[in-house]
C-alpha cells in the first residue's frame, strides 16, 4: 500500500522510500525510513499535503511525494 | 588588556531554539549581515565571557549537511573551512532522535563538538526523560541543559565551550559514527587511497573525504578536483568502485545506505538514554492544530490573520506615515528657508528629499509587517500557512509559503520582496520575487482612480477589480511559464516539519523586526538615494534658461498689469482681480514647469520613445509621466498633472478634463492602467529584487520581463479594441 491510501488516523510501517535524488534523500534525513512507524494524523483542508508523526515530530509531505513511499502494517 | 577570541560556531535544526540561545547569549550586540555571496542571513555577535572574548557565529538552521541547500553548505563551509573552536550544537530534546542525525554529521566533521540539550522543560512536560550524562559519555562530548527562551544554562554552555577550546585534546576518536562492515570496508579503502596518493595536500580529515566521496557529493569532488590535479580521474575511478561495491551489496545507492546507517547509529543511542515514548505525551500542539488546520475553520482562521495582518500593515502603518511625511515635509521647509532658490536648492527638494521621502514613508509598514511575520514565524503558525497554502501554490508552481510574500505584494513590493526570505529554497524565493511585481501595489491605485474615475464613471471600481485581477491571473501564468521554462525538474521538496506552537519572546520579535528594517533603511537608502538624483538630473536637465527668463519677465507683465488694474477698479471688484491675478500668475509657472519638463533629458527620451507608446495609444506625455513612475508609481499622476499643465491639484477633474482636451479616450486610459500595472516596477523594488536575488541578472531579466508583458498586454488591449471599434 502507499503512503497516499492511507486514512486520517492511520498507523503504518514504512516499506521502501521510492523516489530519487535530493528529494529521497530529504525524506530519508527527515527521519522517515525504512521500518519507521508513523501515525496519519491529518490531510490538509484542500487534501494535499497531508501531515503525518514521525518519531515525535510532526511532518507534513506532499500527496503526490508520499506516493513514492510504500508502507506496511495498516492499521 | 586584549585577550584571545574564542570563535563559537552555534549549529542546529530550525526551530530547535537555536535563535533563542543565540539572543540569550549575545542580547543586542548582534551584527546582521549576508554569507557572502549568498542570500543566507549571517548572525555573529561578540562577547565577553569566562575571561575571553567570544565570537558567537549562528549558523543556517539545517536538519543535515548533505550539499542540497545553500543553508547546509554555508553552514559546512564555515566548519570546515574557518575552523571555529568550538561548535555549540542546540539539541531540540522533545526531538531527539533527528536532532542527533545533525549532530552526528557533525562529528564526522571532525570538529569540537558541545551539545546543548534545549528545551528540557518542553521535554519534561512530555514526559520525556532523558540521561544527559548517559549521552555525553555515549558520545564522549560535554551535554549542558539549557532553557534558552528562560536563560536556563547559558551561563554553563559558554564554560564547557571555553573550556574544550582551551583544551588541547583533538576532537575524540573514541566514539566515532561506525557503519556497516561492508560500508566501513569500502571507506577505508578510499581512505588508504586518499591518503596514499594525496596524503597532506588532503583539505579535511580523510576518513571524512571517503565517506563524502562514497556519498557521491559534487562539492567535495569539485574541491578534490583542484588539488588531486592530473590524479582526479583515478581518484575517481576508485570511487566508483566503492560506490558500485556498495550499490550492489545493498541495492540501494551509498548516500541512502550511510543515511540509514546514521539513523541506525542514533537509535542506539536514543535506546540507551530516552525513556517514555514520544507519542504517548499530551500535546497541546496538537489540539491547538484541531482547531487551526481544521479542515473546515482552518483555511477561513488563516485568511483572517492575513487579513488582520494586512489591515495593522497598511491601515495602521498608514499613521506614523503621514508623521514621516510631516518630517520629510519640515525637512523640505527649513531646506527651502536655508538655502537660496536655485539648482542646489531644487536638488536637495525635489530630487533627494522628496525622492527618498517617497520610499521613507515606507518604513512604519516594513516594521509592522516583519512584526507580524517574525510574530508568524516565531509562534509556528508560519509552517501551518504553508501546510493550508501549499496545494493552491502548488498549481502555479510555489511552495506554500510564497504565498505570503505575493499577498503583501497587493501593499507595497519592496516588503513583499523582502518577505521572500521566508522561503528556504532558492528557486521558489526567485520565483516568488519574479512573479510578485504583478501584484498591484498600493502606489498605483491612484493612476487606475484618476484613470478609471475619469473614463468609465459609473464602472470604475469593476474596471480597477479587473486590473488586479488581470495581474493575478498573469502571475499564476507567469508562475508556470517559469516553472517549466527556467526552473525545471527544481521543484523543492515539501518536506517540511510543522514544530510544536511556541509563546513568542517580545525581544526575539523586536530584534528579529529591527534587523530586517535596518537592512531596508541602509542598504535601500544608499540606492534609492543615487537613484533618486539620476531621475531628477534627468528631469531638470538641460535647463532652459530662456524658459526662466520668458516666464520672469511674463510674470513681470502680468505683475504691471494687475497693479494697474487693481489701482483703477472699485474696492468691490478688487477681490476679484487679485484671484484672476494668482490663477494667471500659476497657469504659468505650470506651463514653464511643462514646458521644461519637455525640454528635459527625460522628456526628449519620452518623445524619442514615442513610436514605442504609439502602438498601446499613449502619447509621449503618457510616456514621459511613465518613466517618471520608475521613482515611484504615484509620481505617474502628478507627472501627467506637470505635462498637461494643469493648474489646480492634480487629482482634482482638470486633470480628466485637460487629458480628453488631449485626445485621451478610454479605450486608451485603459491600455495606460493595463500598462501601469505591468510594467518595469520602482526603483525600491527594483533595488529589493537586486539584493533579495543577489543578482543583478535577475534584476534586469524582471525589468525586461515586466515591461514586455506590460506593452504587449496593453498592445492587445489597444489594438484589439480599435478593432472592435472602441477606441
Amino acid at each position: 500500500m502507499l503512503l497516499n491510501q492511507l486514512k486520517e488516523g492511520s498507523w503504518a510501517v514504512i516499506d521502501r522510500v521510492g523516489g530519487s535524488g535530493a528529494l529521497r534523500r530529504r525524506i530519508l534525513e527527515m527521519g522517515l525510513l525504512k521500518g519507521t512507524r508513523i501515525y496519519v494524523e491529518k490531510y490538509a483542508p484542500l487534501k494535499d499535503p497531508m501531515e503525518l508523526i514521525v518519531k515525535g515530530a510532526h511532518i507534513s509531505l506532499r500527496v503526490e511525494e508520499a506516493a513514492q513511499i510504500s508502507v506496511l502494517d495498516v492499521q | 588588556m586584549t585577550h584571545p577570541t574564542i570563535t563559537i560556531a552555534l549549529a542546529g535544526n530550525p526551530n530547535s531554539g537555536k535563535t533563542t540561545i543565540f539572543n540569550a547569549i549575545t542580547g543586542t550586540r548582534q551584527k546582521v549581515g549576508n554569507w557572502p555571496g549568498v542570500t543566507v542571513e549571517k548572525k555573529e555577535g561578540l562577547v565577553h565571557r569566562h575571561g575571553y572574548d567570544l565570537k558567537i557565529v549562528d549558523l543556517p538552521g539545517t536538519y543535515s549537511l548533505t550539499p542540497f541547500s545553500i543553508e547546509e553548505i554555508v553552514a559546512r563551509n564555515f566548519i570546515l573551512d574557518e575552523s571555529p573552536d568550538v561548535v555549540i550544537d542546540i539539541i531540540d530534546t522533545s526531538n531527539l532522535e533527528r536532532s542527533l542525525y545533525l549532530a552526528t554529521q557533525l562529528r564526522e566533521l571532525d570538529c569540537k563538538v558541545v551539545f546543548a540539550l534545549n528545551m528540557m522543560d518542553m521535554a519534561d512536560a512530555r514526559g520525556l526523560k532523558i540521561d544527559a550524562h548517559k549521552l555525553s559519555e555515549l558520545l564522549d562530548l560535554p551535554v549542558v541543559l539549557t532553557v534558552g527562551n528562560r536563560q536556563k544554562g547559558i551561563d554553563d554552555l559558554l564554560a564547557a565551550a571555553v573550556e574544550l577550546a582551551l583544551s588541547g585534546t583533538p576532537p575524540q576518536q573514541k566514539r566515532k559514527v561506525r557503519y556497516n562492515q561492508e560500508v566501513e570496508k569500502a571507506i577505508d579503502a578510499l581512505q588508504r587511497y586518499l591518503t596514499t596518493h594525496i596524503g597532506a595536500a588532503l583539505p579535511y580529515h580523510p576518513r571524512w573525504i571517503a565517506i563524502k566521496l562514497i556519498e557521491d557529493d559534487a562539492i567535495i569532488k569539485e574541491r578534490l578536483t583542484a588539488i588531486a590535479g592530473d590524479g582526479f580521474a583515478a581518484l575517481l575511478e576508485a570511487t566508483q568502485k566503492q560506490r558500485a561495491f556498495l550499490q550492489d551489496r545493498f541495492n540501494d545507492d551509498p548516500e541512502i545506505v550511510t543515511t540509514d546507517e546514521r539513523y541506525g547509529f542514533i537509535t542506539g543511542i536514543v535506546k540507551e538514554v530516552l525513556t517514555t515514548s514520544p507519542l504517548e505525551r499530551v500535546d497541546i500542539s496538537r489540539n491547538i492544530d484541531l482547531v487551526l488546520t481544521n479542515r473546515f475553520v482552518g483555511m477561513p482562521i488563516f485568511f483572517f490573520f492575513i487579513w488582520a495582518m494586512f489591515q495593522l500593515t497598511f491601515t495602521v502603518g498608514a499613521f506614523p506615515q503621514d508623521w514621516i511625511e510631516h518630517l520629510f515635509g519640515l525637512l523640505a521647509a527649513g531646506v527651502g528657508y536655508l538655502l537660496p532658490p536655485g539648482w542646489i536648492e531644487d536638488l536637495l527638494l525635489d530630487g533627494i528629499i522628496s525622492g527618498v521621502g517617497t520610499v521613507g514613508v515606507f518604513l512604519p509598514n516594513i516594521l509592522l509587517l516583519f512584526f507580524c511575520i517574525a510574530l508568524f514565524e516565531d509562534t509556528g503558525y508560519m509552517a501551518r500557512a504553508a501546510f493550508l497554502m501549499d496545494k493552491i501554490m502548488h498549481l502555479v508552481g510555489l511552495h506554500g509559503k510564497s504565498f505570503i510574500p505575493m499577498l503583501m505584494g497587493f501593499g507595497c513590493n519592496v516588503p513583499a520582496i523582502m518577505a521572500a526570505r521566508t522561503l528556504e529554497s532558492k528557486t521558489d524565493r526567485i520565483l516568488t520575487i519574479l512573479i510578485t511585481p504583478f501584484m498591484s501595489c498600493s502606489a498605483k491605485l491612484p493612476v487606475y482612480i484618476v484613470l478609471a474615475g475619469g473614463f468609465f464613471g459609473a464602472r470604475a471600481g469593476t474596471v480597477i477589480f479587473g486590473i488586479y485581477l488581470a495581474g493575478i491571473v498573469l502571475s499564476i501564468l507567469t508562475g508556470r511559464l517559469f516553472r517549466t521554462l527556467l526552473f525545471r525538474g527544481a521543484d523543492a521538496p515539501f518536506v517540511m516539519e510543522l514544530p510544536p506552537y511556541r509563546v513568542p519572546m517580545l525581544k526575539s520579535l523586536l530584534i528579529h523586526m529591527w534587523d530586517r528594517s535596518k537592512m531596508f533603511l541602509k542598504r535601500m537608502g544608499g540606492v534609492i538615494l543615487v537613484g533618486s538624483i539620476i531621475i531628477w538630473v534627468l528631469a531638470n536637465f538641460p535647463q532652459a534658461p530662456e524658459l526662466r527668463q520668458a516666464q520672469v519677465q511674463e510674470s513681470a507683465r502680468l505683475e504691471a498689469q494687475f497693479q494697474s488694474e487693481w489701482q483703477a477698479a472699485e474696492q468691490s471688484r478688487r477681490p476679484e482681480i487679485e484671484a484672476r491675478h494668482a490663477q494667471a500668475l500659476n497657469a504659468l509657472s505650470q506651463r514653464t514647469k511643462s514646458e521644461q519638463a519637455a525640454r528635459s533629458f527625460l522628456g526628449r527620451l519620452g518623445q524619442a520613445l514615442e513610436p514605442v507608446f504609439r502602438p498601446i495609444g499613449v502619447d509621449w506625455r503618457g510616456g514621459i509621466a511613465l518613466l517618471s513612475g520608475f521613482v515611484a508609481k504615484e509620481i505617474v499622476v502628478s507627472t501627467l498633472g506637470v505635462l498637461y499643465a494643469v493648474t489646480d491639484d492634480p487629482q482634482a477633474n482638470a486633470l480628466e478634463s485637460a487629458l480628453r482636451a488631449a485626445g485621451m479616450t478610454p479605450l486608451t486610459a485603459l491600455s495606460m492602467m493595463v500598462f501601469v500595472l505591468l510594467y518595469l516596477p520602482c526603483l525600491a523594488t527594483v533595488a529589493a529584487i537586486r539584493r533579495e536575488t543577489g543578482s543583478t541578472g535577475w534584476m534586469f531579466f524582471s525589468i525586461a520581463y515586466t515591461t514586455s508583458v506590460a506593452w504587449l498586454m496593453a498592445f492587445l488591449v489597444y489594438q484589439g479594441g480599435r478593432l472592435l471599434g472602441l477606441g
